[in-house]
Parts: C-alpha cells; structure tokens; sequence
C-alpha cells in the first residue's frame, strides 16, 4: 500500500528484531474472541485516479454552475488564490499543534497576527486563537459569562440564528442555566422593552446577532445600556465577519463570538468553519480556548508560545474553562491570509460592495413581493415576502438555475411566505435582474391573499 | 569549544532555516495593496445614509502589503515549522501519519468546496452520497449500530456521547450522577464529564497500568452513568479484561465510553462494537488522516449502539424510499444539536479518501505496521530507557526518565535535545500514572530508515544523560530561538501586536531586525 | 530551609501565622519550590467565608494549578493585592509573602494544626518516597 514505506522483507526483518515470530504475535493481546479474521467491508483498495473520480462523480450531483442567493450564516466570498497556496504548504497543512514552541514559530507568529486582526475588528481587547464555528463559540461565550458573573439566567434574542440558538440549547441544558428568548418587533430588532422587562440581578448575559438572522444591525448601544445596567454581560454574536467592515464594531460589548468563515473558507457544505472569541481584557482568565503570547527567548529574541494554558483541559481537567483541546488553526490561517490580502482598506471596501449589491437586490427583488423590516438598517441580507410560497418560488426558480432565498417557516412561521437573500460581491447585477424577472412571472393561480 | 563530554553527531538534517520575519504590521506601509474587487455593477451606496448610527467610523488597523510581501511573509513563516511532510512526530496518541495529498485535492473540486449547507437537497445528493458512505464504513470498522458525524472534534465528539449516555439514562428515569474515569486519561475526559454535570470518579491503575477490575467492580453502582475508557490505553496497552469492564458496568445498567483516540491500534484487527463499548468517538485527524494544520480543524464522529440510536443530534442522514437522501430532523428524543450545519464536511471528504485509497487489505495493514513500529522502537530502546510497564505495547510505548534523572535530565529536557537532532519531541510527562513519562507513537507512516534515525538520535542523547547533561538540560541548541520564557508570558500576558503601522519610506527594511 | 516555628501547617502545605483572632495564611517553600514559577493566584475577596479543610482558591504555574486549602475556618479580612502583580513574590520567600488574612471562627481549629517539627517530618517522609 503506497502510503506504507515498508517492503515485506524489511517487515520481517524487523520481526526478527523484535524476537516476535510474526506480527500476529503483536496482536495476541486481543483475545481471540475479538479478533476479526475476516476483511472488513468497506470498499476496495483504489488506484488514485479512481479516488478523484469518485469524488468528482460526487460533485457532479450537487449543484454546479447555480447562481445562489442563499446566506443565513454561511456565506459565499471570493478566496483569493494565494490562500491556498499558503495553507498547503506542508510546513502549515502537517504541523501539530505548536505545544513546542521552538519548532513552530510560524505557526504560532501567525496567530497572534489572527488574534491582533480579530481584536482590531472587533474593538476588543483580547482574542483567542480560534473556537469550532460560531454556534458553538456562542454557547461558549454564554457559559463564560455564567462563570464570570456567577449568575445563571440567560437571555437570547430570537433574531439570533436559529441553529446558534438550538446548540446554546443543549449546552444549557447540562450547566444548570436558565436560557429565555425574547422575540423581535416590527422593526427585525430584538423588542428593547420586552429585553428591558426580562432582563434582572440574576442575569449572567443578554445574547444577539449583529448583523442578525434578518441581516438587520441591531442598535448595540441601546441593548448594551440595558444588559449592563443590572450588571448583565452583553455577548454579540456576528454571523458574518465581513459586515465588520463597515457596520460599527460591538464596542459595548463584554464578549464577541465570531464566525470568520467569509474570511477566505469554503463553503464546503458547512465545515470546517472558523468560530472565534474575544473579549474585554478583565475577562482573560475565563476566556476558552488556545491562546498564543509574546515573550523572549534566553537570548531576548522575541518568539511567540501558547499561554495561560492553566485554562485548559490538559491542566485542570474537571475544572477547565472548557473540555475544548483542537482549535481551527488551519482555517483561522486562511481568516489570517484573507484579512492580510484585503487589509485596511480592502475590508471596506470588500464590505462597501456586499452593501451596494445587497441593496440593488433588495431593491430589485422587493418590487416583486414585500421587503420586510425595510427602513432598519441591514448589511447584506434581507427578507422577502411573496404571495407563492417558498417552494413553489423555489421551483421556478430552479428552472433557470438559481437557488433563491432561504425558506424561514420552519423558524419564523409568523412571518408567512418569507425567504431570507444574500447577495455579496461575488452576486451580479444579471443575476439579480433574473431572478427578479422569475419573481415577476408567478403564475395567477399562486395569487392567494 | 572542546570537550571531553560526549556530544552526539546528528545524521539527520536539521537545520531550521533562519530567515528573520517581523509581524505583517511592522512591515505594513499605507497605500500597500494585495487585493483587486472586481467594479460595482451596481449602484454605488453612501453607507452613512443606509447605515446611520451603526456604520463604521474607525480604521481597523489591518496590514497594507502587497501580494508578493504576503507571499512571502508567510512562506517565511512556514519554514519555522516542524512539519510531518519533514519527518516523524513521535507524539503519542496524536497519530501523526501521512496526509495524504489526494484528500486535500477532492476536497477542493467545485461542486464539493463550493456546496451551500442549505442549498436543496435535491442538488445535494453528491455531498450526501459521501456523507453516508463514510458513515457506513466507519460503522463497519467500529462494530456499532449507529453514528453522527456532527462534532467538530474530539473533545466535542466525548462531550456529545456522554449527552448519549445521559440521554439513556434519562429515558430511563433516572440521569445517574457520576462518571468513572481512570487516572491515565486524556484531560479531555473529565473535562468533558464535568460539562455534562457529572461528578467524576477517579479509578487509579493498576500495577501494569491498566484498569483494576476488582477495584472498578467495588466502586460501580446505580449512580455510575457510564466509565470513560481509552483503549488501548494511554500506555499503549489493550484492556485485556475489556469485557469483564464491560460486564461490570453493564450489570449495574451503566454505560461503557470509549475514547476512540488510539484506534490506531486496532482498526481491521478488532471492533469495540465486539468487545463491549456503547458509545465511542472517533477521532478523524488522528486514525483516518485529515491534517492537523498546526491545531485544527479536527472532526469528532460519535459512533453508538442501536439503544442509543433514538438520542442522536439531529439532523440523522435517511434514505427516502425514492433512494434520495435527506436530513431528517424528526428527532424527538434527539439530545440536540451540538454544532450548526452537518459537521466538518470537509474532513469527511478527506477521511473518506484516505479508506478508499487503503481499503480493507491497506488498513490492516496500516494497523499491522503501527504495532510493528512501535515495538521495534520499544525494542531498541528498551536497554537505555526505563520501561514502566513490563505489559506489551500495541501501537504506541511508554518509557520514564528514570534512569537519566539521576543526573538532573528530566523527560522534557530530553525532548528538547531530540529537536536538535531533527525530530519533533515526543509527548512529555503524560500519561500522568508514569513519573517523567516519554510516549511515543510513531505511526505506520515512518520507513525503518526514519525509525533508525529516531532510534541513534535517542540512544545518542541517553549516552549524553551519563557524560554530558548539560547539553541536554539547556536544549535545544539548533533552532531559531532558544527556550521561550513560558512564565513571564503567563504572568504578564501579550496577546496582541499594538503600536502604529510603519511610516512609509521611513524605516530601513525591518526584517533586518536584529532578533 | 527552616520552617518558622511560630507557624502552624498543614498537609496540603499551607501555613498559619495566628494573633490575636486573626490568622494570615501562605503556602509554604516547599510547594512554591514544587510548582515552579508562579505566575498566577486565584485569592478570594474580603467578606468571604472559607471552611477549615475546603479549597478556597488555587496558586498557577506555567504548566500546573494547585489548590489552596483553608487551615482554618473564619471570615477573610484582607487579602494580599501585590500577589497580582507580582505573583513570583511568593517564589522568592513563600513565608512572607501571605495571600489572605482570616478573622478565625473557631480559635481551637489551629490546635489540630502541625507545628514546624511536625511539618519538616512530614515533607522528609514525602519526598523520601
């Protein structure tokens, strides 16, 4: 097998070597009652270009060559080339986690730029160097308030994503923490007087989106005032990092939990994505998660080490911030390249674009059915209302090879035939028209009031 | 300097290429660009007007460089690391085999990179194709009945099979209060126990370090939900008595956990579905290949019985009776989800690729050449290095620094010295139940010439122990920097680059630095 | 190293200097000289109730955390806020540098304390295992 850099004569050899008869003899440890004499049945050994063509074979039956205005948390931008020519050097694709520090400076040099960007972004003062995704970074961020205030009511806005808010849920449930929802109002912004009955001295966190679920930017400063005035954490949770661009970043916030998976990661069909926390600076010690610091080495050269490990699972066991050991270096890498390649001012102008086709899409398409939540301010997605339902739309849609917006009644059934769309740079001005044109031809009989 | 103390030769390359790299800031100059947006086709927006009080008026400080700086930054930054593509990790219980090439090809073709989770399932048939494929052999491969390939790691795969488990108990009226989690065990373990409101029961080995089942048997009673086990364990060795474990807990209605970290050792030559486990997770960047990428990402599969079948997160993969695949989320005694979306798609794509190119015959063989490895290792060094355990190893072995202690050369002393003789340390002072511990797994990926290099570079550095320790204790002595101050980086944390950009034209070349 | 003998000691080598009702307590040279550097502790604050025995907070070093259990039962009164700068205080005379004063509830706890005889025995026998 050509991935085993062994001949059978050298396999024997060192049997030899080992005083073992033959390497069945390394396996008696196994009582015989449990050991397979048979192959497993998985398929066979195949060649590589029979690999590729199985794989290629998969692709082929999702969607391809599709226009696709589908966003709600995953999110399609242009990765620039040279990401990949990064990450796939082997130096960065095959190194292990950089617990030694003298032999992974690269590494760990290139997270802490991670880390500096991220706080940059965000307005925070400290960042970790990467959690799962942003769903479980944001129940992450919740159990660091409990921990931090002590307290354990919960609250989360509604207009968070939904899945965020399903795996919030089951963490809960395990932590002896009581998490509510409190719903939006006409606006598509949390309901502040509805926050402001909720929230009490028992409350460890208030939790929203920004841009939220509906792509409305909620007004962070009016939550913020309200969360910590009874001595509330304020978590902001940002979906979509490339909104960082040009919308404020959550300054009031205590901990931001991030998905940086538009900063140059592949869609891929959900992961491998790239959560990330940050924080005020008070905070450090309850933060989760690897975290990469600057020192000295014995001759004063500076380098870089993994720090306050103490935190962490391989130290305190029972008692860790988290049970949380792999990070997702590799990803947070591509975020680190991306953020570098677009720098100051290509973030904004990058986000400036999202903006602009977003709001032709919006524009475009809201002739043809209700734009919801029309006069609050939003970044790249918004909510259409239509006479057809989802589905059948969706169909027609198909026909011309679009993908169109997301279906919402599984989640907000209130809002009747509604589809939440995302348009970003990479959407054109064709497709948009298009698709309008398809939204403009629905059939009389769907008419229904 | 001459010496009369033994200094070991090298014979391996070693050199750390010593470029000097400032951060991307500091070599930052405004007006710098590496990027190009295509035009607007669109009408352009004044984001003030759209925005209002929400819009941005603060510059992030961003680097500003251009394309072929970034190129060359991190190209330079690559070269600082060890890597498994410039030889062997010894890392026990990490499994750092061969990445291979392959899977990060597939992984990138269009219609696999490019799949929206939530686009029609219609037009997802192909991403699902390989989602169920996978599934299906790494149930063949486990001996379990069911699995969810829905966590992202595997301290996140441990957290999601101890809600299994809980999950049972609770159907069962009565969620139990206590997990039993042997000393030897990965900090994951009761980390992770404790996160799911368990307290946990410590269960110290026994004098070959395997689990004591007379003593396991006292303490097992109605309020255990389940034992957390490695196995083979963290010393490498296979839990011989594994089903009277089994039997114990399952007398008293608890569950028996596997922690799949050391499948290494068994894939294609036994199944934990056989010998007894419940739940067990898999750990996909260590047994099946996807890259560690410096920390990440992993994936964290949770394979388990038919009785625990009912608990799984959702979404659960079905196929429809038109032979299509969906998601079903009609799951009402699911624990929930432990992450949004499927999973790191990605990585399966990767792990798939890896079985396809073994295939039967290839896994057991990959098994095979683990434990062959390791034993040889074992073997070669067994004269010069202290063995706690007289029991056999499987694809990994433990020794203690005993012996070299006497002269003040401590496990992680020797660690560093191995870097100057070109390898990665192995892991230091883990597991906890051996003092001074040295664990070392080679893989099946490292030829008998890479093992022999390993095997000289450790008998040189044990001779070193005896006629020159210094060397050791002050190592290494070849790398770009020399030991790192771990302690004032955590008494006085730096966790961020601050300062302005560098002024344009001003600074001469800063990479000329000084280090 | 000697041990001052106006101190009392426990197992989990923590050490009480008593006057009065009030108790200021420390770890000892022997666990600072196990730990290591010491780069972070983790006190509680004034007003708090520790318990005789119960673990009132944790000492850090790069690469362990011990906890700190309570000698005596009682009510803190102050607590030693230069330990938060400079942590390394108590690695450089670990008998000096106290990490919080406790109003004692229950005077006759110390009794069951060692005293420093007792204590250097008690290490002796540790180490020679």
């Amino acid at each position: 097998m050509r991935y085993l850099p062994k001949s059978d004569a050298e396999r024997a050899a060192m049997l030899r070597d080992i005083g073992a008869a033959s390497i069945d003899e390394l396996f008696s440890v196994i009582p015989n009652e449990y050991r397979l004499t048979r192959d497993l049945n998985v398929p066979r050994q195949m060649g590589e270009s029979e690999i590729i063509d199985h794989f290629k074979a998969a692709a082929q039956k999702n969607a391809n060559g599709y226009t696709s205005f589908l966003g709600a948390g995953a999110y399609r931008h242009y990765r620039p080339v040279i990401i990949d020519s990064l990450v796939q050097r082997g130096e960065f694709l095959t190194s292990y986690t950089p617990y030694q520090a003298e032999i992974t400076q690269g590494t760990l040099q290139a997270i802490f730029e991670f880390q500096t960007m991220i706080c940059e972004l965000t307005g925070k003062d400290i960042a970790n160097a990467s959690m799962y995704d942003g769903s479980t970074g944001a129940a992450e961020a919740v159990m660091m308030a409990v921990r931090i205030t002590g307290r354990d009511g919960v609250l989360v806005a509604r207009t968070a994503h939904p899945e965020y808010r399903e795996v919030m849920h089951t963490y809960a449930q395990h932590q002896g923490h009581d998490a509510r929802e409190i719903d939006y109002g006409s606006d598509g912004r949390i309901d502040l007087a509805a926050l402001d009955a909720a929230v009490t001295n028992q409350t460890a966190c208030v939790l929203v989106q920004s841009p939220n679920f509906f792509g409305i930017v909620e007004d962070i400063p009016a939550i913020a005032e309200i969360a910590h005035k009874k001595g509330a954490l304020l978590i902001v949770s940002i979906a979509e990092a490339v909104s960082l661009g040009i919308v404020r970043p959550p300054v009031e916030a205590d901990i931001v939990s991030m998905e940086a998976q538009s900063f140059g990661v592949a869609l891929s069909y959900g992961g491998p994505y790239c959560g990330v926390l940050a924080a005020k600076e008070k905070y450090l010690r309850q933060m989760p998660g690897r975290l990469v610091g600057e020192t000295r080495d014995t001759e004063g050269r500076r380098g870089f080490v993994l720090t306050l490990s103490t935190r962490e699972q391989h130290i305190r066991r029972e008692k860790a911030t988290s049970n949380i050991c792999t990070n997702q270096a590799l990803v947070a890498l591509m975020a680190t390249i991306f953020m570098t390649v677009y720098g100051k001012q290509g973030i904004r102008e990058l986000a400036l674009q999202n903006l602009a086709k977003a709001k032709y899409a919006a524009d475009t398409l809201g002739k043809q059915g209700k734009l919801l939540f029309a006069s609050t301010p939003r970044f790249h997605e918004f909510v259409l209302q239509t006479d057809e339902t989802p589905d059948q739309l969706n169909v027609r849609l198909l026909e011309k090879k679009i993908i169109g917006g997301l279906s919402l009644k599984k989640w907000y059934p209130e809002l009747g035939n509604a589809t939440l769309w995302c348009a970003t740079e990479l959407t054109t001005k064709e497709q948009i028209n298009t698709a309008a044109s398809v939204l403009a031809n629905a059939p009389v009989t769907a008419a229904a009031r | 300097m001459a010496t009369n103390s033994f200094t070991g030769n090298t014979r391996k390359v070693t050199a750390h290429l010593t470029q000097n790299e400032s951060l991307s800031f500091e070599k930052s100059s405004p007006g710098k660009k590496g990027y190009k947006l295509g035009p607007l086709d669109v009408p352009a927006v004044d984001a003030s007007a759209l925005l209002g009080a929400a819009v941005r008026n603060t510059e992030p400080t961003l680097p500003e460089l251009s394309e072929i700086e970034i190129i060359r930054h991190f190209t330079r930054l690559s070269t600082w690391n060890y890597a498994i593509d410039l030889g062997m990790y010894p890392l026990g219980s990490c499994t750092m085999k061969y990445n291979p090439r392959v899977n990060e090809f597939v992984s990138r073709l269009e219609g696999i990179a490019e799949a929206h989770p939530y686009q029609p399932e219609s037009l997802s048939q192909g991403a699902l194709e390989v989602v169920k494929l996978l599934q299906d052999c790494l149930l063949e491969i486990t001996g379990m009945d069911a699995i969810t390939l829905q966590p992202a790691a595997g301290a996140h795969g441990e957290f999601t099979g101890i809600l299994l488990a809980r999950a049972y108990h609770e159907s069962k009226g009565n969620p139990r209060k206590t997990i039993i989690i042997p000393d030897s065990a990965h900090g994951t373990n009761p980390a992770t126990a404790a996160s799911c409101g368990y307290q946990v029961i410590n269960l110290k080995s026994n004098s070959q370090g395997g689990v004591d089942v007379a003593a396991l048997a006292e303490i097992v009673n109605e309020d255990t939900a389940a034992m957390m086990l490695t196995n083979p364990s963290t010393i490498g060795v296979f839990e011989n008595e594994i089903h009277k474990i089994a039997d114990v807990l399952h007398d008293k209605g608890a569950l028996l956990y596997m922690d799949g970290a050391n499948m290494n050792a068994l894939v294609g030559k036994t199944r934990p579905g056989d010998f007894g486990v419940d739940v067990m997770h898999l750990n996909l960047h260590k047994t099946f290949s996807t890259p560690h990428g410096g920390g990440g990402p992993g994936s964290g599969p949770v394979a388990c019985k038919k009785t625990l079948e009912p608990f799984l997160p959702a979404p659960v993969l079905t196929r429809g009776s038109d032979g299509q695949l969906h998601w079903n989320y009609d799951r009402p005694q699911s624990v929930g989800r432990v992450r949004m979306l499927y999973g790191n798609f990605g990585m399966f794509v990767r792990a798939l690729a890896y079985i396809l190119a073994n295939g039967p015959d290839g896994l057991r063989q990959t098994t095979e050449d683990a434990v062959l490895n390791a034993n040889y290792i074992r073997k070669k060094l067994e004269d010069v290095y202290e063995l706690p355990y007289a029991t056999p190893s499987m694809h990994e072995v433990v020794f203690s620094d005993r012996r070299q202690t006497k002269n003040g050369v401590k496990t992680g002393d020797i660690a560093k010295r191995l870097i100057d003789y070109g390898f990665h340390p192995y892991t230091v002072s883990f597991p906890l139940i051996v003092a001074g511990a040295l664990m070392i797994e080679p893989t099946e990926s490292e030829s008998r010439e890479e093992l022999d290099l390993f095997i000289d570079a450790m008998r040189q550095i044990a001779r070193e122990a005896d006629e020159n320790p210094e060397l050791i204790t002050t190592a290494p002595h070849s790398t770009r920097v020399s030991r790192l101050d771990e302690t004032t980086a955590a008494r006085k944390p730096v966790l961020r680059w601050k300062g302005p950009p560098a002024p344009n034209g001003v600074e001469i070349d800063t990479a000329a630095k000084e280090w | 190293m000697a041990y001052p003998a106006n101190y009392k000691y426990t197992r989990e080598h923590e050490w009480i200097e008593v006057s009065g009702k009030i108790g200021t307590v420390g770890i000892t040279d022997y666990a600072q000289n196990s730990l290591g550097d010491i780069v972070f502790v983790d006190a509680p604050k004034v007003g708090d109730k520790v318990e005789k025995g119960a673990v009132f907070g944790s000492v850090e070093s790069v690469k362990a955390v011990s906890d700190l259990y309570s000698p005596v039962s009682g009510t803190v009164t102050e607590v030693n806020e230069s330990l938060k700068d400079s942590p390394e205080k108590i690695n450089t005379d670990a008998h000096a540098a106290w990490i919080i004063k406790v109003e004692l509830s229950d005077p006759a706890e110390v009794d069951s304390l060692l005293d420093a005889a007792a204590y250097e025995k008690f290490i002796a026998e540790e180490t020679g295992k």
